[in-house]
């Protein structure tokens, strides 16, 4: 077997033959076959759980497959770990960024490479790093601490990072989650510009198909753990992708949406707040939150929609301004949330609503636990109510669990998500506010979350929906909010929304 | 010589001298502790190895008739403790705070059990420089007796500082401190190098002890330390896990140590232990001043158990 000289330049295929994955009982990859061919933009589609990440983790190292073999560049290799992915210049970019936050730009390129010098000598390698940046087709500051960097920033010096690295085969996991929708294009089109040269091959882990048809040379799906299908991007209808990813022509949901009132419930006037970094401000001029709509603020993660949420249920703390429900002043108290009748679903809830090793029945109690039929507070727990209100939301919520005694941590996303929703949507409901509430879960689960926020609206609750995910807010909202830099800096009603123009104004230009 | 009378002037110059005196310790202790929190893991066993360090010094230095040998001996005993400390750390579920808790008891009262011997005989002093020898004030050129080991604390923030930034330990220790994730990508043992930084923070905590019990206050008893070795991790939050200010928080504290002595020797008697409590007062003081209720610590390294 000859060796691989990893000196050469140029782009480098991978195939992965007959690969099989189990962990356990469980078969996370069946028998996957795909060809990676050398200098192509390829996407990986499928839901979540479908084997996506296994099958890259197979690729890059991190797992072992129980069978099948890996060729890169035509020639047999055996991925015994991730420095041998390395070596063989297969690189990846996580959805999380693995860049390190202190550390400025150019740091976190020297560091990361293999023969960094003991003792670093910052003139010669910025000489260094400014060639190589000069070679790209995009650049990112290099002085500045990778926190204070933007999202979109963030990708593209991860992706210079591989390039940097001398990496010819990128493995990009859901490159544009964090990004808006003309940061996703330049990212992907510079992306796409560097395989028509043949300097690199991508495989990107995607689940838009938005993407794979305006970006990518060829696709595979993958379902179940199994090869359903793929080809040439051109010779396939986004129909035929979506059959193949979900098994079936997604169910279209109508979703009817039925005249509501409209009266102005819960309004915020010059709230101003710290963000988290407490060095910007977070600035609410005029928003209102009206009955029987669902009022969607848009924006790039980071540019102070958490804060806004923290705000809102109380965590935060104004520094001017105040919230109004129904006229009164609001602090997001238990007594007044309870007495106005708002709710919370905020993201992340396993972590951030429930107590994750308490029971399943517990966590659905949060609400009733200690209010007595009258209004009032009650000293000694009612167990025969607490049992039912879990048995009557379980079923009503359809939440999957073991039993009502078990811990909700052991539930799945989709299920915690519907759970405390399904609590949070209990008794009469005012006003819900939501973040992010489809984050990271299938088809299935995002589609019953949203009937159930369209049902609430439709009985008149006003819900106030913070979602980075813009296509969310399109198909839900009655109005959207644009958030950018820690303020409103636009307002539209849903009919004339145009997602052009959301885009530029999330990216910071009005 | 004879003292020759400035008044007032006498009490800046006291906590001149006070701090250059006192603030040595805190400036091993705190650049010690730096060097192990950027790393990621806390250390509050600091204090068992200050006074570990203040006896195996003075003990040495008393056999073998040279300071110096003393100095390395503790730097040695609290590279031990620091490595003890980070091994333990490795294990799942284990917490550095209480694993610095029980190394901090363990360490003082290992001290003072091998330590009883030797708090009668005098051990032989480390040397300081004269930098005052150009005035004729003599309570001038007492301020300006400037010990070896603060001199060496000055140049080791310097070095410290320049590491951080230009060398790739300094890089890889921050990178741990960080983001254990991209130190594992990266293939980084997160482990290691903190076992590593814990043991190197111990060996200068060490120093830090040789230097209460060689030079001032120069002898060894059980209650050589009046708390540097925790004061300093107070301090290091205040310095924002920077060296550099480091150094000069370690001489704000000395000062405020000094402000009791120095009021004592122009007279004022008037609340003496008052004033001993400056430090402590200090430390809670700027806590409270430097924290925020809205907004996370800056410059925390990320992966530290205390600001998660």
């Amino acid at each position: 077997m000859s060796r691989y000289d990893p000196t050469e330049a140029g782009a480098i295929s991978v195939e992965a033959l007959h690969m099989t994955m189990r962990f356990g009982d469980f078969t996370a990859l069946d028998n996957v076959s795909m060809t990676i061919r050398a200098g192509t933009f390829h996407a990986l589609l499928g839901e979540n759980g479908a084997g996506k990440s296994t099958l890259v983790k197979c690729i890059m190292g991190f797992y072992h497959a129980t069978e099948g073999e890996l060729l890169v560049d035509g020639r047999q290799a055996v991925m015994t770990d991730p420095k041998m992915a390395q070596t063989l210049r297969l690189g990846m970019v996580y959805q999380h960024f693995t860049l390190v936050p202190s550390l400025t730009a150019a740091e976190n390129l020297v560091i990361s490479r293999a023969d960094t010098p003991a003792v670093i000598d910052w003139r010669s390698e910025r000489r260094r790093l400014d060639a190589f940046m000069a070679g790209m087709p995009f650049s990112v500051p290099l002085d500045q601490p990778v926190s204070r960097l933007a999202a979109g920033e963030k990708q593209k010096l991860e992706i210079l990072k591989q390039l940097y690295l001398g990496n010819r085969f990128l493995i990009l996991d859901e490159p544009t989650s964090v990004l808006t929708p003309g940061e996703a294009d330049e990212v992907l089109s510079h992306v796409r510009a560097l395989t028509t040269a043949s300097e690199i091959t991508v495989l990107m882990i995607t689940h838009k198909f938005r993407e794979v048809s305006a970006f990518a040379d060829e696709v595979s799906i993958l379902r179940r753990g199994k090869y359903v299908g793929g080809g040439k991007v051109g010779e396939m209808s986004v129909e035929e992708m979506s059959r193949a990813m979900m098994g079936e022509a997604p169910v279209v949901s109508d979703r009817g949406r039925a005249t509501t009132v409209k009266k102005p419930l819960l309004e915020l006037r010059g709230v101003t707040a710290k963000d988290r970094t407490g060095l910007h401000n977070i600035e609410i001029d005029d928003v209102t939150l009206n009955s029987g709509e669902i009022l969607g603020i848009a924006g790039v993660s980071g540019n102070g929609q958490m804060e806004l949420m923290e705000i809102l249920t109380g965590q935060r703390r104004l520094t001017g301004g105040e919230i109004r429900v129904n006229g009164a002043s609001y602090s997001a108290t238990r007594r007044e949330a309870r007495a106005h009748q708002i709710r919370y679903l905020p993201e992340e809830p396993l972590r951030n609503a429930c107590a994750p090793r308490m029971s399943v029945a517990e966590n659905l109690a949060f609400r009733m636990f200690d209010a007595s039929a009258d209004g009032g507070t009650i000293f000694w727990k009612n167990a025969g109510a607490i049992a039912r209100n879990a048995d009557d939301l379980i079923a009503g919520f359809n939440v999957k669990t073991t039993s009502p005694a078990a811990r909700i941590a052991a539930l799945s996303g989709g299920n915690v998500q519907r759970a405390v929703l399904g609590r949070e949507l209990t008794g009469a409901v005012k006003a819900l506010i939501v973040s992010n509430p489809c984050f990271g879960l299938d088809f299935a689960a995002v589609s019953s979350i949203r009937d159930r926020l369209i049902e609430a609206r439709n009985n008149g609750t006003a819900i106030l929906l913070i979602s980075e995910d813009l296509d969310e807010i399109l198909e839900l909202s009655d109005r959207v909010l644009v958030m950018s830099e820690g303020r409103v800096t636009f307002e539209t009603p849903i009919e004339t929304a145009d997602i052009a123009e959301i885009g530029q104004h999330m990216a910071g230009h009005g | 010589m004879d003292q020759v009378e400035i008044g007032l002037w006498g009490v800046p110059l006291a906590i001149l001298g006070g701090a250059i005196r006192v603030s040595t310790p805190f400036i091993f202790v705190s650049l010690g502790e730096c060097l192990t929190e950027r790393s990621g893991r806390i250390n509050l066993g600091l204090e068992g190895t200050l006074v570990f360090g203040a006896m195996s010094g003075y003990a040495v230095a008393y056999e073998s008739g040279n300071p110096f040998v003393g100095v390395l001996a503790a730097a040695l005993a609290g590279a031990c403790f620091g490595l003890l400390h980070g091994w333990i750390c490795k294990f799942k579920g284990v917490n550095d705070i209480a694993v610095g808790i029980a190394m901090m008891l363990f360490g003082m009262g290992l001290a003072f059990f091998f330590g009883k011997p030797y708090i009668q005989p005098q051990a032989p002093d480390l040397p300081a420089f004269n930098l005052g020898w150009w005035s004729d004030i003599p309570q001038l050129r007492a301020a300006l007796q400037v010990n070896v080991l603060f001199i060496a604390g000055g140049l080791l923030a310097v070095a410290m500082a320049w590491m951080f930034r230009s060398t790739r330990v300094g890089l890889i220790v921050r990178v741990v401190g960080d983001s254990t994730d991209a130190a594992r990508a990266m293939g980084l043992s997160p482990d290691r190098v903190r076992l590593l930084a814990t043991g190197a923070g111990g060996a200068l905590a060490g120093i830090g002890g040789a230097y209460l019990s060689l030079y001032y206050p120069g002898s060894w008893t059980e209650g050589v330390s009046s708390g540097q070795g925790l004061m300093a991790i107070a301090l290091v939050i205040f310095a924002r896990w920077n060296p550099i200010n480091c150094f000069w928080a370690a001489l704000l504290f000395g000062g405020a140590g000094a402000l009791g002595p120095a009021l004592q020797s122009v007279g004022v008697s008037e609340g003496y232990y008052l004033f001993f409590a400056a430090p402590y007062v200090l430390t809670l003081g700027l806590l409270i001043l430097t924290s925020s209720p809205d907004r996370a610590m800056q410059g925390a390294p990320l992966e530290l158990s205390l600001t998660k």
